[in-house]
């Protein structure tokens, strides 16, 4: 620059104050912090890649895992999940139990006892009038909120005094750690979301877009489905956390690209979520930057079959719409199509293709922890064609001319939608050929992440509208107990344009017996007893194919080998423990100084 | 046409030969652009690559008969082999005969949207031309379409009217209209442009004078005077259409929209071989190829035609 001037004179005042005016900007952010320097500047700034960017940082509206992980940075419940599942205090002083007195004999309510001196990041102190704020936030029937299985049954929050909370139940309740317990229900503060309560929830984007927290780090900037830039937040009740000052969660670009960005460049420093084929992953980690992590927790990709008419043809307000089950699906309806479906498809053919040792064979939908698994269904890792196509012939549907069956007009022809990556494409491909063998006919449609997962009520293409057929998807659990996530598949958790098409039953399948084996569960205290319900449940989603499982996947994740402090987790937000990260060596600068020059 | 030659056939001698001439120097005309054709070199390399592409795709998967969207995952990721000629992608695809189904689509979009757009874009620039009234008008109309970010809007246009044209033709006949029509719809600016300019110049020329003058309808003027002598540079806009929709339908493919995901194209073929570039960097390259040689022998082609039909940029003296 200072060549430049020198070597062509500007001619005219306006060239030399634009060129004064650009040098001082060039100049201005080191003469700001004089003492620091480029190295110290990159070693305490963390890059994290999240290729499904958050579209808001406000877990409550979205059922975005991308979206709870990106808001667990600045926002935290009263406990986590640490990675073998367990429950760890954050923002309580200790876990309620009988003993300490937080559990009532009659299961009737809990009491959480909150950290003193915590303050928000704006300096104000937090207390139990939060907690109690954040329940009612979300429990407001207006508002369609996307953490609402885990406030269940609360009756009311009662605030005992500032800093101990109790949560009193309808009935009782012998697991209550679902409300506060994980990233996807953090404490909100009062005084910023007052005003965003009910149907005014959706419209306060500035609070969605920037909550006031008290994790470790603040918001500076969010971009919706681009980048989330943070500062360490000063008044984070550990002061000498977190190492890290400054954090960017980029969005965008697709799994691999962000693999190699960790793995085979070493530009970023954490990658979430790398659904890649094997076989890249294999040859990017022997570039020696970094490694990829893993941690099993209860994730399953899964077919969700819709219960609802899907058609096109139809109009709006009845598209995908339950409508007290009086719109249903012309065959997915039929049990005998939804069980030939799940038999012809091969399990470790997905897996050898798309997951290796990152995936295994699922044949339920609670797959961990092993207490909760049932045993009934493991046949489904052999598929069985020829079962399958007796089955369809014994219901009635024949095939056609052009080999795909069908019976009384309607003909077996699939839309099967799932987000854009070329692993779930593949498995489209697989189960595409997989399921002529029985004469059904898919026709495979991809959507991008950002928009399939991104819950945005205006988008005709996100997993919860479900305007196709078919969708194949991941969802899991947080915690160690399913019962809150089992309820997902309740009849009042239908998505609809009701609930803002909010709710978690997506495939809009449920009985009467099943809401009353849930609510059953819901107050059963007996530990064994509860196994039996969790696996009835399972058992009935599985066998009544409401879904279709597919592959129990581990999470998968890359990091620099220069990052240190990330215990993998599958059970919560894979940043829960965002504030113990640091860096292992000071000389990580190498890989990253042509960003910092630039 | 037929204004002239009824015209000519109730006068004199001399307006017959002219006629006479008129359909010689017609006739000729196509040899002569024969002649300067052939001596642009890569015109003619051009052409017989292209040549070659399309007679590949056209009659290749009746020769190459394996399906390009069988999966076979006991044979993935596969080198050259007489089996699969070469290769296979991580899914047990053959990837030769995906070339030639993907070529098929290639060609029939390009030359669909090229023609489309080239429709809209004469049939605009001769209007605006031609009718001063309709001028301005028409050209704001093609500069609203030029300021507009054709990306975005070729994403919303697919959103919207995808699951319309899939129920009423079916998902892949309806995807190919969509696209066809989207990227015609949106390419046609340039031709518009070019066209109107050179209508302006051609108006005011005296055999277009000396048409009005006898009377001759507007129509009759535009398809008899002023279409032909603007024959150079609609062909040339009609070539780089065809690079540009081949491009275009790429790019969709390439961000995952467009054609459902196991049909394949070469902007799919690409798109899902971009991962295993490290791997498996064939699956790259012959997409890739494909799409450059056959972009670039019709900008060759294009290139040649105009120096070749405009009488003052021949080369050659005949």
């Amino acid at each position: 620059m200072e060549q430049l001037t020198s070597t062509y004179p500007p001619r005219c005042p306006f060239w030399i104050l634009l060129s004064c005016a650009l040098l001082l900007w060039a100049c201005s952010p080191s003469e700001k912090n004089p003492n620091v320097t480029k190295e110290e500047i990159v070693d305490r700034h963390l890059d994290v890649l999240y290729w499904q960017a958050p579209s808001t940082l406000n877990p409550y509206l979205s059922g975005g895992t991308k979206d709870m992980e990106a808001a667990s940075m600045i926002i935290e419940p009263l406990a986590h999940f640490d990675e073998n599942g367990q429950i760890v205090p954050t923002l309580a002083q200790e876990i309620p139990s009988f003993e300490n007195g937080g559990l009532s004999e009659d299961h009737m309510s809990i009491t959480w006892k909150l950290l003193p001196n915590v303050t928000w990041s704006d300096s104000t102190p937090f207390t139990a009038e939060d907690v109690k704020f954040t329940a009612d936030y979300c429990m407001n029937d207006e508002m369609g909120c996307n953490a609402l299985v885990e406030f269940q049954d609360i009756d009311e929050i009662v605030v005992i005094d500032e800093l101990t909370v109790q949560l009193r139940f309808k009935k009782p309740k012998p697991h209550p750690f679902d409300a506060f317990v994980g990233s996807n229900n953090p404490i909100l503060q009062k005084a910023q979301f007052e005003n965003c309560t009910g149907l005014r929830a959706q419209e306060c984007t500035e609070q969605n877009f920037g909550p006031i927290g008290t994790g470790p780090f603040k918001i500076v900037e969010f971009r919706a489905n681009d980048v989330a830039t943070y500062v360490a937040n000063e008044n984070y009740r550990e002061s000498d956390k977190p190492y890290f000052q400054t954090a960017t969660i980029k969005g965008g670009g697709d799994a691999a690209s962000a693999a190699r960005a960790v793995l085979a460049t070493g530009e970023y420093d954490y990658a979430w979520n790398l659904q890649v084929e094997p076989e890249i992953l294999t040859q990017m980690s022997q570039a020696g930057y970094g490694e990829i992590v893993t941690g099993y927790g209860s994730q399953i990709e899964r077919l969700m079959l819709n219960f609802t008419n899907a058609n096109s043809a139809l109009d709006l307000d009845k598209r995908s719409v339950y409508m007290d089950g009086n719109n249903p699906h012309p065959f997915i309806t039929d049990f005998n199509v939804r069980k030939a479906l799940s038999l012809a498809i091969d399990r470790n053919m997905l897996v050898e293709h798309g997951y290796g040792a990152g995936g295994a064979p699922a044949c339920n939908v609670v797959p961990a922890p092993l207490r909760f698994r049932s045993p009934n269904n493991d046949s489904c890792t052999e598929s069985n064609v020829e079962l399958a196509n007796q089955l369809l012939d014994e219901a009635g549907w024949i095939r056609g001319d052009d080999g795909v069956r069908e019976k009384d007009g309607v003909k077996l022809s699939i839309l099967f939608q799932t987000s854009t990556n070329t692993v779930r494409q593949g498995t489209q491909a697989l189960i595409k050929q997989m399921w002529s063998a029985i004469g059904v006919e898919t026709e495979l449609r991809n959507i991008d992440g950002a928009v399939f997962f991104g819950g945005d009520p205006a988008s005709p293409d996100t997993l919860q509208k479900f305007y196709s057929d078919v969708e194949m998807y991941t969802n899991a659990f947080l915690g160690n107990d399913p019962e809150s996530y089992l309820a997902n598949f309740t009849c009042d958790q239908i998505t609809s344009p009701k609930n803002d098409w909010l709710g978690t039953n997506v495939n809009r399948a449920c009985t009467p017996e099943y809401d009353k084996i849930v609510t059953e569960l819901s107050i059963t205290a007996d530990p064994q007893k509860r196994e039996e319900l969790a696996i009835l449940l399972n058992d009935t989603v599985i066998q009544n194919y409401w879904l279709i499982p597919l592959i129990h996947r581990a999470s998968l994740s890359a990091r620099l080998y220069s990052l240190g402090g990330v215990r993998m987790n599958g059970w919560d937000s894979e940043l829960w423990n965002v504030a113990d990260w640091y860096r292992i060596e000071a000389n990580v600068f190498i890989f990253k100084e042509a960003e910092v020059s630039n | 046409m037929g204004w002239l030659i009824q015209g000519s056939s109730t006068n004199s001698m001399a307006s017959n030969v002219a006629v006479k001439q008129t359909i010689d120097y017609d006739q000729s005309m196509w040899y002569v652009t024969w002649i300067a054709f052939r001596n642009h070199k890569g015109a003619l390399v051009g052409a017989a690559v292209l040549g070659v592409i399309v007679f590949a795709v056209l009659i290749g998967p009746f020769i190459y008969t394996v399906d390009p969207q069988y999966v076979d995952l006991s044979i993935k990721n596969q080198g050259f082999s007489a089996d699969h000629l070469l290769g296979t992608d991580n899914l047990g695809r053959d990837l030769f005969a995906q070339l030639l189904a993907g070529g098929r689509i290639a060609l029939a979009v390009g030359l669909s949207a090229m023609l489309l757009s080239l429709f809209f874009g004469t049939l605009i620039g001769v209007l605006a031309g031609y009718f001063r009234m309709l001028d301005g008008p028409l050209m704001r109309f093609t500069d609203l379409f030029l300021a507009l970010p054709l990306l975005p809007l070729l994403l919303v246009i697919i959103l919207l009217f995808r699951d319309v044209l899939r129920a009423a033709i079916g998902p892949e006949a309806g995807i190919f209209l969509l696209i066809v029509f989207v990227i015609g719809v949106t390419s046609w600016m340039q031709t518009a442009r070019i066209v109107r300019g050179e209508t302006l110049s051609l108006k005011e020329r005296e055999f277009v004078k000396a048409a009005v003058s006898v009377g001759a309808s507007n129509w009759s003027i535009v398809f008899r005077h002023i279409l032909p002598n603007m024959l150079s540079p609609i062909m040339v806009s009609a070539t780089l259409g065809v690079a540009n929709a081949i491009i275009t339908e790429s790019t969709l493919s390439f961000l995952g929209l467009g054609f459902p995901p196991d049909f394949p194209t070469w902007g799919r073929l690409l798109f899902d071989g971009a991962n295993f570039i490290t791997l498996a960097p064939e699956r790259v390259i012959w997409p890739g190829l494909a799409i450059s040689l056959v972009v670039l022998s019709v900008n060759y082609i294009g290139d040649a035609l105009r120096d070749a039909i405009d009488p003052r940029r021949r080369q050659l003296t005949v």
